[in-house]
């Protein structure tokens, strides 16, 4: 036995004297330096990318902000729309944006909620169900501009609605519902299942236990989503364009059915005309850091309504 | 006296419960309608215009959509949309993907907290804001670094959408490193790597399905991307591959277009939906190419 070890270790010193011959030391301690200064070096540059990346979004901000200077006070946006920079102001355009929203929120949140109830309540699995989830993911990637010529072929000339709000709302509508959707089932998903066997057990109905148990526990995540897709649905310039918007519009609307402008319109023919007027640049940073306000306004609201949900459960 | 009313009750519930999830699924049933309806557009207009323009024409150079002899060659197009995405990919992979490592192998979970909304506030930005920056601030920019750059080019709405689609790249790269498992990572380092090391070599390749998708489904959100481009690189449709020129995407024709140059029913009218065909085509096959990649390549734990 004795013997056996001995030879082992006899085995094991020449095995690591071997070694020895192949393992340099300081060559693999210099290596390990090397190592650690290309490590040090690598996230260096990799936090610089950030630094670039959150610099560039204050460059944004920065010149929008810095031209709106000096433009952007209470007579812009009360005044009316002007082909003067000096007198523009934009009363008619932000009473267009609300009045497309106005369009917008109730369809997105009836058609959407509904879609998700059936989907996560009566279709749960089987070929329906996928081919909805599967056909609104692909919704989800369609180019906003396609959907502008859907508006101008469907609302637009088959309906007859024009380059009215209502064609507007109703093209943006379609646009934001694959949001509404995905943000509303995750809501419904994430009502816990025992709430609905409770309720089933009292004798409550499928459709009742819905309406009274899940959607008014669901109701935070659905508005979540809801605020989120409409402070997209804001910003969309492509498909109204596309609907054939007129290019400058005095009046403020007054029905559904007016032709309207909204901010993003507005900000995109100021920048474009730049070079006739150096001054509507000035206008549309203006209307740019109105959207802005909006969006923050709308994004806060989302993340306040999520918070408070959060600390009830 | 009370049984009756009592069953009356009975009865008429199930009634009402069968009538619901048919409003519903009518309700649901509005999305499918939306795709055929797109779909449709789409074809039917397009066939149009195919009928009298031969598909020899659509792949030549020459676009003169307004002149009286018009002529329809949609290349310039095709060459203005891969341009300006591929632009919008050299510069949005690169920080994309080293800011995604660095969010998810290299700060504090707390740092991360606070950094990752910064980089998605981007993805909330509306495009129409960037094309004016594109072409008011970063354009100027470029003109005095190059010279020789017009004051509407491929290259400055080019970089302005690669920072647009930043925060796709990051943050699905970033949801892909994080659900590669810690016994993986912390079996590298036991093996006395860097940080750096276990992030090239161990934690990339295990997640390299969800960054290809997010490569990909970057691409297809910069083909699509219409208010930059429109703004900020021009309507010129010449044929050409220098990014210092104006070039026009297919998003930008099709917004010119209906900003009401040609009536309805011209051949120059049906050919926007020719080119949204073409659009809605490429972006689908990019989205279903990133779909099969998540798909088929992902890594089960």
């Amino acid at each position: 036995m004795d013997s056996v070890v001995d030879t082992l270790k006899e085995h094991g010193r020449e095995s690591f004297q071997n070694d020895k011959k192949y393992i340099d030391l300081g060559k693999s301690q210099e290596r390990l330096q090397r190592r650690k200064i290309v490590n040090i070096v690598a996230q260096s540059m990799f936090s610089l990318t950030i630094i670039f990346i959150i610099f560039v979004l204050g460059l944004l901000l920065f010149n929008i902000i810095k031209s709106s200077i000096g433009w952007l006070d209470w007579e812009f946006l009360t005044g009316r729309l002007s082909i003067n920079p000096a007198k523009a102001g934009i009363k008619s355009v932000i009473m267009g944006s609300f009045m497309l929203m106005v369009v917008v929120a109730p369809v997105t949140m009836v058609i959407g909620v509904a879609t998700a109830i059936f989907l996560e309540e009566y279709a749960k699995k089987g070929t329906l169900h996928s081919i909805i989830s599967l056909n609104i993911s692909n919704l989800a990637g369609v180019p906003s501009v396609i959907f502008g010529l859907l508006g101008l072929t469907v609302f637009g000339r088959m309906f007859g609605l024009g380059s009215s709000i209502l064609a507007g709302g109703l093209t943006l509508s379609l646009l934001v519902l694959p949001n509404v959707v995905v943000s509303s089932q995750e809501a419904i998903k994430a009502v816990p299942n025992y709430l609905r066997e409770a309720s089933y057990g009292l004798g409550a109905t499928k459709w009742t236990t819905i309406r009274k148990i899940v959607l008014p526990s669901a109701i935070p995540g659905i508005m979540t989503g809801s605020i989120l897709a409409l402070s997209r649905a804001i910003g969309e310039t492509a498909p109204l364009v596309v609907l054939g918007i007129p290019t400058l519009i005095l009046k403020s609307p007054e029905s559904f059915m007016d032709d309207f402008t909204a901010l993003p319109i507005q900000i995109y023919y100021w920048t474009l005309d730049t070079v006739l007027t150096r001054e509507y640049a000035n206008l549309a940073a203006a209307t740019i850091v109105i959207l802005l306000v909006v969006l923050f306004l709308l994004n806060a609201s989302a993340i306040i309504i999520r918070n408070k949900f959060q600390r009830r459960n | 006296m009370t049984d009756t009313k009592y069953t009356m009750k009975i009865r008429k519930t199930p009634m009402f419960e069968n009538i619901v999830p048919i409003i519903l699924f009518l309700i649901a049933s509005i999305s499918v309608l939306t795709s055929i309806g797109i779909v449709l557009t789409l074809v039917v207009d397009a066939s149009r215009f195919f009928a009298e323009v031969p598909f020899s024409e659509v792949f030549s150079t020459k676009l003169e959509p307004l002149k009286k002899d018009p002529s329809f060659g949609f290349l310039p197009l095709i060459t203005g949309t891969i341009v300006t995405s591929l632009i919008a990919m050299l510069v949005a992979a690169p920080l994309g993907i080293t800011s995604a490592i660095f969010l998810s192998e290299f700060m504090s979970s707390k740092m991360r907290r606070i950094i990752k909304p910064i980089i998605e506030v981007l993805a909330g930005i509306p495009t129409i804001v960037y094309g004016f920056f594109a072409y008011n601030t970063v354009t100027p920019l470029l003109m005095k670094l190059l010279p020789d750059l017009g004051a509407k080019n491929a290259l400055s709405p080019g970089i302005v959408m690669g920072i647009m689609i930043i925060p796709i790249v990051t943050s699905l790269s970033e949801d892909a490193m994080s659900s590669v498992p810690d016994y993986i990572r912390k079996g590298a380092y036991g093996l006395g790597s860097t940080k750096l090391e276990v992030a090239t070599k161990v934690i990339v390749p295990s997640a390299i399905s969800g960054i290809v998708a997010a490569f990909v489904l970057a691409i297809s959100r910069a083909i699509g991307e219409t208010m930059i481009v429109t703004i900020a690189s021009g309507s010129s449709k010449q044929f050409t591959l220098d990014i210092m020129q104006p070039m026009q995407t297919m998003t930008a024709y099709i917004v010119e277009f209906t900003s009401g140059d040609a009536g309805s029913g011209t051949i120059g009218y049906y050919s926007l939906y020719a080119v949204g065909l073409m659009l809605f085509i490429f972006t689908m096959l990019t989205n279903l190419l990133a779909r099969h990649i998540t798909k088929k390549y992902r890594r089960e734990y």
